[in-house]
């Protein structure tokens, strides 16, 4: 019996989603009083033995160039094949893009339950009773995992990444990849920025910016905060942002430290991306908005006034 | 060509959650039920977008539900879907309504099948993924774009950041999101003929729960917003820094 986490990378380096499953998989394996491991499928330059400090005593890497990129029916023969090898019995991962379309495909290949997007660590009192957001984040579920092996996908900034001492032993897991039918022709990456989903805060705007011409206000409020940049709805489908900032029910759902929105009214679908935020702040000149009733803090006033002033009185703490 | 769409009946986004029976089960009382969101405006119409620049292709829909579901997957076929299967059970967990949707697919001969990239009830995202592991076929979640070459699939994903593309051949499972299409409202001549078209009601098929739903529970109350003066900028920043910690 032991804990494999997946731990998942992309342009040579590990994901910090996976830091947080590593961390979560290694308090799993000690409330079950077994080993926890990392399993890494293709090459990184950082150093693996470094993420023993996550907790985990051993990362198994199963190294070959065919596992640089994702190709779920590769990933999951490759992940099971792994599962049997090293006898685990939980496999966690992140609810990143990667996990969700690897870890309920490798679930169905172990016949193993799968709870997605886990918010908390699991009950293991009389079960596996895993806590998970549902209702788009207006609920939570607890779900009972009846099956031998376990899959759960942890909800990205939903577990405090803990680091320790300590380092792990590399060990080479002998897995030829299968044959993939995926031939991935582009990816188009922006270039240093911060991926919504792992961002710790993030500045997000909506119509009441009036245009894109406006949205140097926000830049210049993120980049004392490191924040990533967002956006509502109407603002991507004006084409006034690209829709990979567009958050929301059918855009990125995201849980930051802090979520900055302005000059958004807070529509229920709005509400559903963004509400697993830690702390809400809403600047709206209309104080009838209904963000202000999902908000922490708010200002009611002119976003063209206070967004400088802000950006101001931010870098004075910021240094 | 054969294109089979994974729908399922959600309640309203605007709904209020509520739930019953010792919180074990949702409240349905006064909740408006719908095609899931991400089902119904990006798998749904791209699959009526491709049959509509080439009639021979047959769109399919499937869902796992009991009699009650059958007024959400008329509206998929008043939409421009052509026949529909219902198998008749109650699913909770994904597994289980990855099997039974299996199990109907693998004799169906279909060379795509597009889902949702989640429900927004339970937000699962899982059936596609095991749905694909069943059939053994590739899996390219989180599409934002998808276009067909004859029997090659062009697939754009996201990725934290940005985009991947991709090409398969077919026959592809694919969950579909923003960007794969546009959401559309189903007219009055597709509502009448939607009455007619043929919905095949099957039995599940033997497969296990691998899950159970213990409870339901509902956030915490927000203690509600604390206002700042707009002239007082500087409280807003000194809270967030010390009381909130999150600058």
């Amino acid at each position: 019996m032991s804990v494999l986490i997946f731990i998942d990378h992309a342009d040579g380096h590990i994901k910090k989603a996976s830091l947080e499953a590593l961390t979560y998989g290694a308090a799993v394996a000690k409330q079950l009083g077994v080993p926890a491991a990392g399993l890494l499928l293709g090459t990184v330059q950082d150093d693996l033995a470094a993420l023993g400090k996550y907790g985990i005593s051993t990362i198994h890497q199963a190294n070959n160039e065919a596992f640089n990129h994702l190709d779920a029916q590769v990933y999951s023969k490759a992940i099971a094949e792994a599962v049997t090898t090293t006898g685990a019995t939980v496999l966690v991962f992140s609810h990143n893009q990667t996990g969700k379309a690897v870890a309920p495909r490798v679930a169905a290949r172990l016949k193993a339950g799968v709870v997605t997007g886990a918010v908390a660590l699991p009950d293991t009192a009389s079960g596996f009773v895993v806590k998970k957001s549902v209702f788009s984040a207006k609920a939570f579920a607890k779900v009972n995992i009846t099956s031998a092996i376990k899959v759960v996908s942890l909800n990205p900034n939903s577990f405090k990444i803990e680091a320790g001492e300590g380092t792990a032993t590399i060990n080479q897991l002998a897995i030829t990849p299968a044959a993939g039918a995926v031939k991935v022709t582009a990816v188009n990456k922006v270039s240093g920025e911060v991926p919504l989903t792992e961002a710790e805060v993030i500045v997000s705007g909506g119509r009441g910016l009036k245009g894109p011409e406006n949205w140097g206000l926000l830049e210049d409020l993120a980049r004392p905060l490191h924040a990533a940049l967002a956006c509502s709805r109407p603002v991507a489908d004006s084409h006034w942002r690209p829709h990979h900032e567009h958050v929301g029910q059918t855009g990125v759902q995201v849980a930051p430290n802090l979520y900055i929105a302005v000059g958004i009214s807070g529509a229920i679908q709005h509400l559903a991306g963004v509400n697993r935020s830690k702390v809400i702040v809403v600047i709206n000149k209309d104080p009838e908005a209904p963000f202000f009733k999902a908000a922490d803090y708010g200002i009611v006033g002119d976003a063209f006034e206070i967004l400088p002033k802000l950006t101001e009185e931010i870098k004075k703490i910021k240094g | 060509m054969k294109i089979l769409v994974c729908v399922s009946k959600t309640p309203d986004t605007t709904s209020k959650i509520a739930f019953k029976d010792g919180n074990t089960r949702f409240d349905e009382a006064g909740v408006q039920w719908i095609i899931n969101p991400h089902d119904e405006w990006f798998a749904l119409v791209r699959a009526i977008e491709l049959k509509e620049k080439d009639p021979s292709i047959a769109v399919h829909l499937i869902t796992v539900g009991g009699p009650e579901a059958e007024p959400i997957i008329r509206k998929a076929l008043a939409l421009g879907g052509d026949e529909a299967i219902r198998i008749n059970a109650e699913s909770y967990d994904s597994y289980y309504t990855a099997a039974q949707i299996a199990a109907v697919a693998k004799d169906g001969g279909y060379d795509l099948v597009f889902t949702g990239k989640e429900t927004i009830d339970f937000n699962g995202a899982s059936v596609g993924a095991m749905l694909a592991e069943l059939l053994d076929t590739p899996y390219i979640s989180l599409a934002t774009k998808f276009d067909l070459n004859g029997t090659t699939a062009t697939i754009s994903r996201e990725i934290e950041g940005g985009e991947e593309v991709a090409e398969v051949a077919l026959p592809v499972i694919v969950s579909c999101q923003k960007g794969v299409a546009e959401q559309r409202i189903p007219n009055m001549r597709g509502i009448m003929a939607a009455r007619t078209k043929p919905l095949k009601v099957v039995e599940p098929a033997a497969a296990e729960n691998l899950t159970e739903i213990v409870s339901f529970e509902l956030p915490p109350a927000k203690a509600g917003v604390k206002l700042v003066d707009a002239g007082n900028v500087a409280e807003l920043v000194r809270l967030l820094h010390e009381e909130a910690k999150a600058i």
